[in-house]
């Protein structure tokens, strides 16, 4: 192959290179490894002790088994998901190594690819053992959702990759100074997604934006399967469709940030 | 294309305004294949903006910047992995060892053979002892030294160097100077250097672009720029050009 022609094309072996380099960040401090782990294992643990709590008094919650744990387990995904994303490009930040890679042959599409693989390879270090826990703790066994927790994570893990991208054109803009962002931001997706209660709780008009996120039709679909045992593939068809508008969105988002950050010469300085 | 009469780099009418500010005002230069030119300039005068837009990090407010042909930034990922950049603007990840964070950057300009290439350069560098020490933990000298091997790691046909000796001894720096020269010459790099070691420009250099407030205030050889000035050493250039007085005047 000729080397220019390698170089002008998307490279898997450039986006291989970036994983490699999380990767090994990852590994090279066992304090990262078990903050995967240590948050969101307290997070099931206290819904599912409250869930239990709860169950014991009301007939409602002794019906719905393991919603709770199920919604704390869903919205890790999203939550972690989109920091896994953020952590590892802020992880460029903290070193000053932006320049180096905005001036090498990467090009910001496989820098996104690399991010997207390993805010899945850091939130399965995480889950994984989590909801193990939430079997041996509960009884909880999230993996016997099957396919429906297929569609639950995709629809999940693709909304947590379009916020961390549009966090990215953020940080690549305004540096640091919008580190905040990166932490916060999911935030104010947990009351608009509904992730512990229905829609219906939402006032009538709050309801029309929760049913504008993606997440929304996720954790509604989660309460259909474990209260009422019914599959909504309705609901995640429509979830995904929300979510290529979110992510074209957050690509362009992320585009323009970044054109306006070579514009004000931003990658230079990267601080504030 | 004949690639003997055409630059390695092009550098026409290039302006760079930040909200009001003019970093870089209307410079033009071309750099022959081959050669090794000196950007200087008080800080501030816009060398580090010069390079950056060269590297198609900054976009140009107007003016145009041409690479090996390409159009930057527009056609930059037709040439980037035939260029490279060293600056202490920038720095490598600190966790991760030398031989590790040289891996990457080789992969990412699609280095072959990157165990052989990273040892050799470890070898030319003095770098083999450190090759698995993690880059944080490395003196500043160590560090320049890595970074100038990750700034080799693809050979590239055109070196940016920001202050490539900061931080190094006379002995660590004058080697690395023999070091470039003799890249140079192997390869038939272009080199643009940006410095404020002025024995480190007259030794290395066969053209020097003197910059002030964003623009070019010279733009000669060495000999001639002395001659001119009627100084012995491109320091006392230098600051006749930063204070302002002009060549006449310095030479009387």
């Amino acid at each position: 192959m000729n080397p220019s022609d390698a170089s002008v094309e998307f490279s898997l072996n450039r986006v291989a290179a970036m994983v490699r380099r999380y990767w090994f960040l990852l590994r090279s401090s066992w304090p990262r490894i078990l903050d995967l782990i240590y948050w969101p294992a307290v997070q099931m643990l206290m819904w599912g002790f409250l869930q239990l709590y709860v169950s014991q008094n009301s007939g409602f919650f002794a019906q719905a088994g393991g919603v709770f744990i199920g919604a704390v387990l869903l919205w890790d995904i999203l939550f972690r998901g989109q920091l896994g994303f953020s952590i590892c490009f802020l992880e460029e930040m903290y070193t000053r190594n932006l320049g180096n890679l905005m001036m090498s042959p990467l090009r910001p599409v496989e820098l996104i690819a690399a991010l997207m693989i390993m805010s899945v390879v850091r939130l399965l270090i995480g889950m994984i053992p989590v909801s193990l826990l939430a079997i041996a703790f509960f009884g909880f066994n999230l993996w016997s959702l099957g396919l429906a927790l297929a569609a639950f994570f995709l629809n999940l893990i693709l909304t947590s990759w379009a916020i961390g991208i549009f966090v990215a054109g953020l940080l690549l803009r305004n540096g640091l100074g919008a580190e905040s962002m990166a932490w916060t931001i999911m935030f104010l997706f947990l009351p608009l997604t509904c992730v512990y209660y229905p829609v219906g709780v939402l006032p009538h008009w709050l309801q029309y934006v929760a049913w504008c996120l993606p997440p929304t039709y996720v954790f509604e679909g989660m309460r259909a399967l474990l209260i009422q045992h019914v599959f909504r593939a309705d609901l995640m068809l429509e979830a995904l469709a929300f979510n290529v508008v979110l992510f074209a969105v957050a690509a362009l988002a992320f585009m323009k940030l970044l054109a306006s950050a070579r514009e004000q010469g931003s990658l230079l300085q990267g601080g504030d | 294309m004949d690639v003997s009469v055409t630059p390695a780099v092009a550098v026409d009418a290039l302006v760079k305004r930040y909200k009001g500010v003019t970093a870089v005002d209307g410079i033009s230069f071309r750099l022959d294949t081959g050669s090794i030119t000196g950007l200087l300039g008080g800080n501030g005068a816009g060398k580090t903006t010069t390079i950056a837009m060269i590297m198609s990090l900054v976009t140009p407010s107007s003016g145009t910047v041409t690479v090996l042909g390409a159009n930057m930034p527009k056609e930059r990922y037709q040439v980037l992995h035939r260029m490279n950049f060293e600056s202490p603007y920038v720095d490598m990840p600190m966790r991760l060892t030398v031989r590790q964070n040289l891996t990457v950057f080789a992969q990412l300009y699609g280095v072959r053979d990157i165990a052989g290439r990273i040892a050799s350069l470890a070898a030319e560098l003095d770098l083999t002892e450190f090759l698995d020490r993690p880059a944080g933990k490395l003196s500043a000298g160590q560090k320049t030294r890595v970074s100038l091997a990750k700034a080799l790691l693809n050979r590239p046909e055109v070196l940016l160097l920001d202050e490539p000796t900061a931080s190094l001894d006379p002995d660590t720096a004058d080697w690395v100077r023999a070091h470039l020269e003799r890249y140079r010459r192997e390869h038939n790099a272009t080199i643009l250097l940006a410095s404020h070691n002025m024995t480190e420009v007259e030794r290395l250099c066969s053209r020097v672009i003197i910059m002030k407030k964003g623009r070019i205030e010279d733009d000669d050889t060495p000999l001639r720029l002395l001659a001119r000035y009627g100084r012995a050493t491109l320091e006392d250039v230098f600051l006749d050009v930063v204070r302002g007085r002009g060549q006449h005047e310095a030479a009387r």
